[in-house]
């Protein structure tokens, strides 16, 4: 399984997560597991999600929920969860 | 589980910090190009490497894309081109010729440099060898992507002071073919001592004859993190100093570790070293100048910039060298004065020297790097400096390198524009004092007692 970190960073608004939600629903990307918090004063969430069932390619989905964030007035981005594994685990 | 703290750590890295992947490069053997006709082994330089390269800046993107890590160059090293054209090429401008198959090659593929317009004569030179150095500057003069070195010494062959000799008429006269450019072509030639051959950085990259057919090497860069990460360490001991850059070098080599996998496994290209540099740019945040100073020196060039840089060199190694599976390349500080506005604030604020920075490369990567010197320089005197810097990597059993630009028709205070990463530079005053006997003796600096290991 293809795990897939999207992060949404930016100030709190109404609606962030159901529009990212909705997003991802369409696409047929599924949510394993969310948290958020502030981290400096912003708003800060997390999403790892599973998008091997997703007819889109990575960058689509990339670029797709980067136009979205420009919308709602995030920032969010999607990257694949090897980046952080990397860096972070041994 | 990656937590939401480690995430938003390695974002700010790359979106506030300038950490990113700074180029992947992918080494092409063409001795198998060879042909005794001139036309022909330009043809099958040009096919293999369009063919072997077809996909490099469109797996790069890819990869980019994919885990949100910037890929900032994608650049090729092919085999030092003196030994691959030894055979076709009759006089130098045959050798150009050579360089604009190259240049076409790079923007057939889409890559912004392409290393190997090279020479290896550390002992000395063969016919080949001297043609293709002597047709340096028409071929740096004539095509936009080729980067060319020549390797003039090493810790086991000595110093070819004839190399060297030359290298100064040729570095001038490279200036004098581009002075509309502010003598442009001279930030696209290096001259080495210890070349290494598996470089993935310009303009010194070239594919070694020990390397396979195709390699993927991949440079790593973050000088930004690292800064940052110093500033947590502000007024504590080395220890602490020490293990706040490890640290870092840690994270930002397995990044580079998993790019250069990845590109290999993409590209069907076996994966060849990871070099850990911390390559600066002209952006600001970018600079291994500020690091310099947040160790605790007010401007770069002051005492005990020496020891700040041999620090930082090291820990570097140290962190990077446990994230990859194999390291190689320059793997330290650069210290590139044009390309650094930290170094360059320190040449304005007359704080640093061309003698300082001579001694910084005895505990650093490279050498003397993307330097302005004035037009008038004598070639005499470029070589000397270029034989200073080959006995400090020759005794010192490290790479260095000379990298200067004499601006012509520029001189001392004034300020020489290369544009993009490779910045902008103040011109830098050179020693008046002269050493044209030295230089004219010709032959060959025997190699040092410790080279026979044997």
């Amino acid at each position: 399984m293809k795990k897939t970190i999207i992060t949404v960073v930016g100030h709190d608004t109404v609606g962030i997560i159901a529009k990212v939600c909705t997003y991802l629903a369409e696409n047929n990307i599924n949510i394993l597991d969310i948290s958020q918090t502030i981290i400096q004063g912003y708003f800060s969430m997390m999403m790892v999600t599973d998008v091997s069932a997703s007819e889109k390619s990575n960058a689509e989905i990339s670029n797709e929920l980067g136009s979205l964030g420009e919308e709602i007035g995030v920032v969010i981005h999607c990257q694949h969860e090897d980046i952080f594994n990397r860096m972070h685990r041994i | 589980m990656i937590s939401i703290y480690e995430v938003s750590e390695t974002n700010k890295m790359i979106e506030q910090e300038n950490l990113d992947v700074r180029t992947i490069t992918m080494g092409i053997s063409l001795l198998d190009c060879i042909d005794h006709d001139l036309d022909v082994l330009r043809k099958n330089i040009y096919e293999k490497i369009t063919g072997r390269a077809a996909r490099l800046v469109e797996v790069g993107d890819e990869i980019a894309g994919e885990y949100g890590i910037p890929i900032v160059n994608k650049r090729i090293s092919v085999t030092p081109i003196a030994l691959v054209g030894g055979s076709a090429c009759r006089d130098p401008h045959d050798f150009a010729l050579i360089a604009k198959t190259l240049d076409e090659a790079a923007h057939a593929v889409g890559v912004n440099f392409i290393g190997g317009y090279s020479a290896l004569v550390s002992k000395g030179m063969t016919p080949a060898d001297e043609m293709l150095i002597r047709s340096i500057p028409e071929a740096l003069s004539m095509t936009e992507r080729v980067c060319s070195s020549v390797n003039v010494g090493s810790t086991r062959t000595g110093i070819d002071m004839d190399a060297v000799k030359l290298m100064g008429e040729i570095i001038r006269e490279t200036a004098e073919r581009t002075k509309d450019e502010d003598s442009l072509g001279c930030a696209k030639l290096v001259v080495f001592c210890n070349a290494p051959d598996d470089n993935p950085f310009m303009a010194g990259a070239f594919h070694g004859v020990t390397e396979g057919d195709t390699v993927i090497n991949v440079g790593v860069s973050g000088p930004g993190v690292v800064k940052k990460a110093l500033e947590s360490a502000r007024g504590k001991d080395f220890e602490t100093l020490c293990e706040t850059i490890k640290r870092t070098a840690f994270k930002v080599t397995r990044v580079g570790q998993l790019v250069a996998q990845e590109a290999s496994k993409r590209l069907q290209v076996p994966f060849g070293i990871v070099d850990l540099s911390l390559a600066p740019t002209p952006a600001i945040g970018d600079s291994v100048a500020e690091i310099l100073e947040e160790i605790g020196v007010d401007q770069v060039g002051a005492p005990g910039t020496t020891a700040a840089l041999a620090l930082l060199n090291d820990q570097v190694k140290k962190g990077g060298v446990m994230a990859s599976t194999a390291v190689g390349g320059l793997s330290g500080a650069f210290i590139p004065v044009s390309e650094d506005q930290g170094m360059i604030d320190a040449v304005n604020a007359g704080a640093l020297t061309l003698e300082k920075l001579e001694a910084m490369t005895c505990v650093c990567s490279v050498g003397l790097d993307m330097i302005a010197i004035p037009g008038s320089t004598s070639p005499a005197t470029i070589s000397g400096i270029i034989a200073d810097e080959a006995a400090i990597g020759m005794i010192n059993q490290k790479t260095t390198a000379v990298r200067v630009i004499p601006v012509i028709g520029k001189d001392v205070g004034e300020t020489v524009e290369f544009g993009g990463l490779l910045g902008y530079a103040p011109v830098m005053p050179v020693n008046r004092f002269g050493c044209e006997r030295l230089v004219a003796r010709g032959g060959r600096i025997p190699a040092p007692i410790h080279s026979f290991k044997n």
